[in-house]
């Protein structure tokens, strides 16, 4: 008796806390006499509809593969006929018994270790010079971002050219300076530096998001540091730089994942992917394509997949834990 | 001697033009080096072999071999290549915006359960290497029967880019929900306020997707080396890349090539350069 009661006043509590909206709804059930889903329901449905492109794609193309190559890593599958279950044995050959894996690994950091420091500092210079106020700044803007849309063949082949040893571009002016410009893509000390070089070339591709930013920076803060008499330098170094740490930072994690995947300029470089002299472009990714697509070792390259993704999220986390040190968010950090 | 005035190198008005003017040398130093490579590439391009092998190189050519560019054309099928990277690249265009913007406008106008913990999840595979979930894909297209055909270049444009989805739900939240109430007071649902609404507000950051989009397909050499053996159905960058293994180092050639193969990137530049530029400022704007 006494549940039956509590509960029929439950009811009616409920009914009262009904929204005006939801009661009105309720309404229109009973005029249309027919059932009609009830409002959140059909946004919920409406929502999930039409993200649904993206959640399949997701589910299909990222996580269902990312699975099943875990699983694969494990075995000795070469695509076509053989899946059997070999325990780590990929993982203690990658580190053991792959020569080449080290290297390419090694290359691999030697990569990233230079282009994400001299990009991101390239980038922050560019930007910062081309924040002022010059005559003719927006035709500066777009000389120095052209060559971030720039990629692909023609891109690799014209640098081949211009690091050919005798009578390409960049010895003939070393020459003038006196220097005796290497042999680049020919020596193996100098394929590496020769990509880093290339890749700065395009370095006005980070500027665009730094310039936004630095376009952001409050003028008054520079307004109080020159009545205290700061300098260039302590105007840069104490208010720029600081305001604009949280896009270095996404500038850093986002360059590092994109350096880790150096794939198509060596391929192309290193005469279809052979890894150039003395093995000195063999990136990491490449060595995953020679033994995915050439050697059809499946069960391997999957392995390579997941070291990499391993490396690629410690990074990450890496960063993100030092971030808290030296990243400045305006308006609270949200700790 | 007066003590208070000062000397001419101390006044604000020399001083800001001689600061002018060190930034503007810098700046004109910092273009000559990104020119330079540009106007080499020309300047290959319309050379003699001869030229092209003497010592030291000429900067400006001495004749101007414009047939260089009609005999590469003609050394492989360019016109075909050109044809199929078009194709591939107009129908992930068309993909990318279509879907992008669908799934972009959920996230930013409709509201759903578990839609932060989605879009979080979506933030997150930004963070997944490409390269990690290139073996399993090839290896589904290829149970699919995929391979050689273009589905596997065109078809994961329809399932959306995290990197799309988020430039465009960043752009669509900036959008007043005002003019979706009107016209949900009108009768319309979700999917006319899209089309009719939300598109037409959003062209900007569309096209800044578009752009990307199709010159991301251009210069892409990864899928189709991958995924298309026949050499009908190349796109041209492996066209290129097949190309040099016919002309070996007849540099002329290969740099004619090239200069053609950018020329329609470079076009696209010119004239969308504010989109480019609209498509970067929404990505900063919101990480900042």
């Amino acid at each position: 008796m006494r549940v039956n009661q509590t509960g029929a006043a439950g009811k009616t509590i409920v009914n009262e806390m009904k929204s005006p909206e939801e009661k009105d709804h309720d309404l229109s059930v009973v005029k249309k006499g027919r059932k009609k889903m009830p409002r959140g329901k059909k946004e919920n449905l409406i929502g999930y509809l039409f993200i649904s492109p993206w959640l399949i794609g997701f589910l299909g193309l990222t996580l269902g593969p990312m699975l099943f190559s875990l699983y694969a890593s494990f075995t000795n599958y070469n695509i076509t006929s053989r899946m059997d279950f070999i325990g780590f044995s990929n993982y203690k050959r990658m580190f053991q018994f792959d020569d080449l894996f080290t290297v390419s690994l090694w290359n691999t950091i030697y990569y990233v270790a230079f282009t994400v420091p001299l990009t991101t500092v390239g980038a922050i210079l560019i930007a910062v010079l081309l924040n002022q106020k010059i005559k003719g700044m927006s035709i500066f803007r777009t000389v120095f971002y052209l060559p971030a849309v720039l990629s692909g063949v023609g891109v690799y082949f014209l640098w081949m050219q211009m690091l050919s040893p005798s009578t390409g571009l960049v010895n003939t002016i070393l020459a003038w300076f006196g220097i005796a410009g290497p042999a680049w893509l020919f020596d193996p000390e100098w394929t590496k530096p020769a990509l880093i070089l290339m890749k700065m070339w395009s370095v006005g591709g980070g500027m665009l998001l730094y310039l936004a930013s630095l376009q952001g920076v409050s003028k008054q803060m520079y307004e109080a540091a020159l009545l205290d008499g700061a300098n260039v330098f302590h105007r840069f170094f104490y208010i720029t730089l600081p305001m604009i740490t949280p896009i270095i930072f996404f500038d850093i994690v986002t360059s590092t994942i994109g350096s880790f995947q150096v794939f198509q300029e060596a391929y192309v470089m290193s005469q279809s992917g052979d890894g150039g002299p003395a093995n000195s472009l063999l990136f990491y990714n490449l060595h995953m394509w020679n033994n995915a697509f050439e050697l059809f070792d499946m069960g391997y390259a999957s392995a390579m997949a997941w070291v990499l993704f391993i490396i690629v999220l410690i990074l990450t986390v890496f960063h993100l834990y030092l971030s808290k040190k030296w990243v400045y968010y305006e308006g609270g950090d949200g700790r | 001697m007066t003590l208070a005035k000062a000397k001419w190198y101390e006044t604000k008005k020399f001083r800001v033009s001689f600061k002018a003017w060190i930034i503007t040398f810098f700046l004109l130093a910092g273009s000559l080096l990104v020119l330079l490579p540009l106007w080499w590439m020309v300047s290959t391009s319309l050379k003699s072999p001869q030229e092209i092998a003497q010592y030291p190189p000429t900067f400006f050519p001495r004749e101007f071999h414009f047939s260089n560019y009609l005999e590469a054309w003609q050394t492989a099928p360019f016109t075909r290549w050109a044809m199929n990277t078009l194709f591939i690249a107009t129908m992930g265009m068309i993909g990318s915006v279509l879907v992008n913007s669908l799934v972009a406008y959920s996230f930013a106008k409709i509201r759903f359960k578990g839609k932060n913990i989605l879009f979080i999840i979506i933030l997150a595979t930004m963070l997944i290497p490409g390269f990690v979930t290139l073996v399993p894909q090839y290896i589904l297209f290829s149970k699919l029967g995929w391979v050689n055909t273009y589905l596997p270049l065109i078809v994961p444009a329809f399932f959306g880019s995290a990197f799309f989805i988020f430039l465009l739900r960043q752009f669509m939240m900036t959008i007043p929900n005002e003019l979706m109430e009107a016209a949900i007071l009108d009768g319309a649902g979700h999917l006319q306020i899209w089309w009719h609404i939300m598109l037409p507000l959003t062209k900007p950051a569309l096209i800044a997707v578009a752009i990307f989009s199709f010159n991301g397909s251009w210069n892409d050499l990864l899928g189709p080396l991958l995924y298309l053996n026949d050499e009908r159905m190349y796109t041209l960058q492996i066209g290129l890349q097949t190309f040099r293994g016919t002309v070996q180092t007849q540099w002329h050639y290969l740099m004619a090539m090239s200069v053609t193969v950018l020329l329609p990137v470079i076009a696209l530049f010119f004239f969308f350069q504010r989109y480019f530029i609209e498509g970067a400022n929404i990505n900063s704007g919101t990480k900042g």
